[in-house]
């Protein structure tokens, strides 16, 4: 478990970023919703940018940068520019001290989707036969 | 309404699509993509994509979920033609699509530099610009960019960063002092200094040299800078010149909108780059070429052509857009005029990290901030919608 701080640390509608650790491999961020702790990735999935710095909008996130916003109990993306979800993570709160458990190593999460896409027929880097795709010959 | 043709493949066109089945249109959409290729982002192009930190894959727009709106895409074969009633759509390779409803998203292209061009004198504004771009930026080698707008700006910033040496031109006398104003404008101006980035203002480029590759950028009164590779940063044309006798009402700085997308035929609307639009917290026409404008815009464009009534809110809330160089975060949101008093909001210009705003009568209309999204994302929702009704 990766030891975040005191609960006071992280106020009402705020959050606290993490920074990555061996437990973790990558930044985490903890939100404080109406007093209940969420924590996920800390790094938005659509380009690089700390969602701890994002405008709390209910339970989701509004990404500082282009606007995509994550479900924080899901990690879900509501619409774009984001297209994949980010990881969400067990908070703990222990003998006056929040921890977050983050179970399962940092999976790169672009080569599902990019099969995902291939095999929807939608990839950028060459358009396969799947969908209904017309180019000039 | 059967069928609705969405005339451009990139992100507006994307988002009209996309737009009209979330408003439940069940007909035919047809995507016409002048690009051989399935949406992708272009803000990366200058940035990530051009530094090599990422691939093309990750440009992709279209997700899994776009498989099931069952859209159809003629990509490859750039719309050509719209004929006057706005009921049928020829396309460079002949082919004609009838529609009973249009979508214009073509948005814009690079401003070339005039004259011959020369090798190794680029513009940036597709994938295949960023690759050619890319082969040519050796480290050691001499970059010249021509303006110092974003896009010349993040471009210096890239190619710095691969050990290219690089030289700015400008002709105004302050880079981005047009956008943000001298005092911004400065502040921006220091990140190409604190780079090593030489920045020539006031400079009128009056010609590129060179046999078969450009030799030498030629500056007024007799002066020339060396270079291996030159880029154009010098501003992007809307593509309209395909809708000229279609009626659809037009001119060198876009098609003409509102605020919700509606052209003058009932059944035409656009969205993106390509319009000249009435921007409801500008309070008059402007051309926005942002990355969120042709994101959100199309949703509004898609509710007028269906006769439904747009949530016009996002529509009134503040522009947005954001640049990356050297590796600061510049973001601004609202809408300028040359008169409004800047107050530093936060922090301080010199330490590269604050948060500025625009007033206009006491009232704050825009912020800009360098280095602080957080804060940024705060000051931006101060921002009021404007003209509310005055456009409704």
């Amino acid at each position: 478990m990766i030891l975040v701080g005191r609960p006071e640390d992280i106020p009402l509608g705020e959050a606290v970023r993490v920074d990555a650790s061996a437990d973790s491999g990558v930044p985490i961020a903890v939100f404080n919703v109406d007093g209940e702790l969420l924590a996920i990735d800390d790094t938005c999935t659509h380009q690089d940018a700390s969602l701890a710095d994002g405008w709390l909008e209910g339970c989701a996130v509004e990404c500082p940068l282009h606007a995509a916003c994550f479900d924080l109990r899901t990690g879900m993306p509501s619409g774009p520019p984001a297209k994949t979800p980010v990881r969400t993570h067990e908070v703990v709160v222990a003998d006056g001290y929040v921890y977050v458990r983050v179970e399962a190593p940092v999976v790169d999460p672009v080569p599902v989707q990019a099969a995902a896409q291939a095999e929807a027929g939608f990839t950028a880097a060459g358009l396969t036969e799947a969908a209904r795709i017309e180019t000039a010959a | 309404m059967r069928t609705v043709a969405v005339i451009g493949g990139s992100l507006a066109g994307l988002s009209a699509a996309r737009a009209l089945r979330e408003q439940d249109f069940d007909g035919r959409v047809v995507v016409v993509g002048a690009e051989d290729r399935l949406p992708y982002d272009r803000p990366p192009l200058s940035k990530e994509f051009l530094a090599g930190e990422i691939g093309v894959d990750d440009l992709a727009l279209t997700t899994d979920d776009d498989a099931g709106l069952d859209l159809e895409w003629r990509l490859g074969d750039p719309a050509a033609a719209l004929d006057p009633r706005g009921r049928s759509v020829v396309l460079a390779s002949g082919r004609e699509i009838a529609a009973d409803g249009v979508v214009l998203a073509t948005g814009a292209r690079a401003r070339p530099f005039p004259g011959e061009r020369l090798g190794g004198v680029h513009t940036l504004r597709t994938l295949e610009d960023a690759v050619e771009l890319r082969g040519d930026l050796q480290a050691g080698s001499r970059l010249v960019v021509i303006g110092a707008g974003f896009i010349g700006a993040e471009v210096a910033s890239t190619a710095q960063k691969l050990g290219v040496e690089v030289t700015v031109i400008e002709s105004d006398p302050l880079p981005l002092g047009r956008v943000l104003g001298a005092e911004l404008g400065a502040a921006c101006a220091a990140l190409h200094d604190d780079n090593g980035v030489r920045v020539i203002t006031g400079a009128a480029v009056t010609g590129i040299s060179g046999d078969t590759r450009v030799r030498e950028v030629r500056l007024a009164g007799d002066r020339a800078v060396p270079a291996d590779v030159v880029v154009a940063g010098i501003g992007a044309l809307p593509n309209i010149e395909w809708l000229a006798g279609s009626g659809v009402d037009h001119d060198h700085r876009g098609v003409w909108t509102d605020a919700e997308g509606a052209t003058n035929l009932p059944q035409v609307v656009a969205a993106g780059d390509c319009t000249f639009s009435h921007c409801p917290y500008a309070g008059f026409e402007r051309r926005q070429e942002h990355w969120t404008n042709a994101l959100q815009q199309p949703a509004a464009a898609v509710a007028t052509l269906l006769g439904r009534s747009p949530a016009g809110t996002a529509r009134r809330s503040a522009p947005y857009f954001w640049s990356d160089q050297y590796g600061a975060r510049l973001q601004f949101a609202g809408h300028r005029l040359p008169d409004d008093e800047i107050e530093i909001l936060d922090g301080d210009p010199g330490s590269r990290r604050f948060v500025a705003g625009y007033r206009r009568a006491g009232e704050l209309v825009a912020v800009f901030a360098m280095n602080q999204p957080k804060l940024f994302g705060k000051w931006r929702r101060q921002l009021m919608p404007r003209h509310a009704t005055a456009a409704s």
